[in-house]
């Protein structure tokens, strides 16, 4: 009698070594050859406690442990952080300080774009772009290191505005990555966008539609790539983003093609944002006036910025001591993170990797 | 200008008026010259390592290797050294005699596939009449080695590594024979020294590459995916399987197949050179010289490959074997039967 034959589902651990899960995410992945039946996340490999932390801070001190909420875009971090406690305590900020919150902020959103263009093509086998985007990155770096000689966690943006002023050198520094960087911008282009291989790799692969974007909360260009209009820049704007002139980029489908695109055009508009608000930025004070011991008055609030990720929250609830009752912060990619089990059954683990990659998923954000 | 063949035949001359007779003169010299192809391919893994890195630091806006001698070029040397000290670890669960002879049998047919490549005039270690075939067949024989270090490690990546490569290398040896049997049906040979010789007219010129542009483009593909290399290197894809079927291997026995795989490489080149690119042929310079430069060449090309491209998901891999270049192969081979009618080349 015929032995009968039968194959069965592999699973596999794809992390948190894995050099493709951004960070230290786990995915038990169950496998039929190279087929996905089922992808279950696991997070919490780098959890750190931030938010019972920030309980035992005063504000001030909890502006460094904003920076380590999602390491690629401190300053939006540490802004989400001071929006809320400004909120708080109704504190006004300058004029020059919201333009250099800005200025930085934008600087910021590009560089962690940067480091997507340069990743999600490594997760594609294609290692080059990698280093290209990191040049640019350097810059940006730099002037981060001159403004407040950090280069990745800055501490820069404090509640009632910012830590210290621009050197003078900044601005035509500033002024001359801007005028390179479009041009490095089409570089990318030219090697990635038109390339038919990347193309067949990213073009209708993960699609999110905009029922699963309202589904899952999911926000950032993530959401903007799958034809969502919204951006809190334009939808609800905090600091000064009404002043400035610059477009959504959109995209149609919500493949892995759209959200890569959505993002190289967003650096776009945030180089027109920065160049803006270089020429109209007024002298006067950096920094509102804000007590040592900052006690904001009791109450609880939540605000948001749109993070280089997605939705950036913070909730602040004061007891009008001088710390934080309770800290809570959103990312956007925990969302995300949670939509890509959903989208990745019956694809092949090279699609995993590539959509893992391209809806920009960061695990410190997540783990928090 | 120099030419190697005549020294090898004073050697072996000399070794006859030393009176040890016909067959230990055949002998000594094959062996001699076995021990010197081997350790030319050494050093030209070593070589194409360094360049390798040197490339793509130079595409990458780096410097690469630089501490070691002049530009770094001894680094693959050193890193040589540090992998012969490792610990050579065996996983509990491998199957440790497959574990064992995967990177050997990758290592060998790597090697004996130069038994038959024209490296210059009159440098061949054996003109075998069917030469093109022996050296299809024993570079395929290396997937044998990749599926076997795949099993024996019984690691699920490097399972996934190993299944891939004998997937790939299936669909790609049937586009790269029939590639290349467009040549074969021109020269009426399958020795490689008959193949080079029907390209030696118009002061060496009379390239392969002029008649069958499309055999020589569906071969460069195709040899593009039998070596591994980007944008067909799912087999050790480190983005999706870690490392792919290397992924349990440490020391010598990792060294043995990343040297392989350069040797690899440099064998698709010397075929490329051999078949279409006219062999040793060309004016002026010796004749090896004009081969390892045109080898080196088309190593160069693959180089840029991999540092220019995105890598191919392995669905797409197979549909754009069996689908596209299948077809062209055929479309070539009839190509060449007309034209060779019509035209009697």
């Amino acid at each position: 009698m015929a032995e009968e034959l039968r194959t069965e589902d592999m699973t596999v651990n794809m992390g948190p070594q894995h050099p493709s899960t951004h960070g230290v995410c786990r995915l038990v992945l169950t496998v039929d050859g190279e087929i996905i039946r089922d992808c279950v996340p696991v997070i919490g490999f780098l959890h750190r406690a931030i938010e019972k932390m920030c309980e035992n801070r005063t504000y001030a001190q909890c502006i460094p442990l904003m920076d380590r909420f999602e390491y690629c875009t401190s300053m939006s971090c540490n802004w989400a952080f001071c929006l809320a406690a400004e909120k708080l305590g109704d504190i006004k900020v300058p004029e020059r300080g919201e333009y250099l919150r800005v200025i930085m902020g934008e600087l910021n959103r590009i560089a962690s774009h940067l480091i997507f263009v340069g990743v999600t093509p490594m997760d594609c086998g294609a290692l080059t772009p990698f280093l290209y985007t990191f040049r640019e990155r350097e810059r940006i770096m730099d002037l981060f290191e001159m403004t407040c000689g950090q280069r990745l966690t800055y501490n820069y943006i404090r509640v009632g505005g910012v830590a210290k002023d621009i050197p003078p050198e900044f601005i035509p520094k500033c002024r001359e990555f801007l005028g390179i960087f479009e041009e490095k911008i089409r570089d990318y282009e030219k090697l990635l966008v038109d390339n038919p291989i990347w193309i067949a790799r990213n073009k209708g692969i993960g699609i999110i539609t905009p029922q699963l974007v309202y589904d899952y909360a999911i926000s950032g260009p993530s959401a903007r790539a799958s034809g969502v209009n919204f951006d809190i820049r334009k939808n609800d704007p905090y600091s000064i983003y009404d002043l400035f002139d610059f477009d959504i980029p959109l995209g149609t489908n919500g493949d892995s093609y759209d959200r890569f695109n959505v993002r190289v055009n967003e650096m776009r508009q945030s180089a027109r944002i920065v160049a803006q608000a270089l020429d109209q930025l007024p002298d006067g004070e950096i920094r509102a006036k804000v007590p040592l011991k900052f006690k904001p008055n009791p109450g609880e609030v939540y605000s948001r910025i749109e993070n280089s990720r997605g939705e950036m929250g913070v909730y602040l609830v004061s007891d009008g001591g001088p710390k934080p009752f309770r800290m809570r912060a959103r990312g956007g990619s925990y969302n995300h993170l949670q939509a890509v089990p959903h989208i990745v059954k019956g694809l092949k683990i090279a699609d995993l990797v590539a959509i893992f990659a391209s809806m920009d998923i960061i695990m410190p954000e997540i783990d928090r | 200008m120099m030419e190697l063949a005549p020294i090898f035949t004073w050697i072996h001359d000399l070794l006859l008026s030393l009176g040890l007779g016909p067959t230990w003169t055949d002998l000594i010299s094959q062996i001699g010259l076995a021990v010197l192809v081997f350790s030319l391919l050494c050093i030209v893994a070593l070589f194409l390592v360094w360049w390798e890195r040197k490339i793509s630091a130079h595409i990458q806006q780096r410097y690469g290797p630089m501490m070691t001698g002049w530009h770094g070029v001894f680094q693959t040397i050193m890193d040589a050294l540090k992998l012969i000290q490792k610990e050579d670890i065996v996983p509990a669960v491998a199957d440790r005699q497959v574990f064992f002879w995967a990177p050997v049998i990758v290592f060998t047919c790597a090697f004996a596939a130069y038994i038959v490549i024209p490296f210059g005039k009159g440098l061949i270690v054996s003109d075998l009449n069917i030469g093109i075939l022996y050296i299809i067949a024993i570079t395929t024989f290396t997937i044998i080695g990749l599926l076997m270090a795949g099993w024996g490690s019984n690691n699920k990546y490097a399972l996934l590594g190993g299944m891939r490569s004998a997937a790939q290398a299936v669909s790609y040896e049937v586009p790269l024979v029939l590639s290349i049997m467009g040549v074969v049906m021109v020269t009426g040979s399958m020795s490689m020294n008959d193949i080079v010789a029907a390209q030696s007219g118009w002061a060496g010129f009379r390239w392969n590459v002029i008649f069958q542009p499309l055999g020589f483009v569906i071969y460069v593909i195709a040899a593009t995916a039998e070596a591994n290399r980007t944008p067909f290197d799912l087999p050790e894809a480190e983005q999706e399987l870690v490392a792919g079927f290397n992924i349990e291997y440490s020391g010598m026995k990792f060294a043995m197949f990343f040297l392989a795989e350069f040797v690899n490489m440099f064998t698709v080149s010397a075929i490329a050179t051999t078949v279409f690119l006219g062999g040793w042929n060309g004016p002026f310079l010796p004749s090896w010289i004009w081969f390892l430069g045109k080898t080196l060449a088309m190593v160069f090309l693959f180089m840029l490959f991999r540092w220019t491209f995105p890598r191919l998901r392995v669905d797409q891999l197979m549909e754009f074997a069996w689908k596209v270049l299948l077809p062209l192969a055929f479309v070539n081979i009839i190509y060449v039967g007309v034209m060779s009618l019509w035209l009697k080349w």
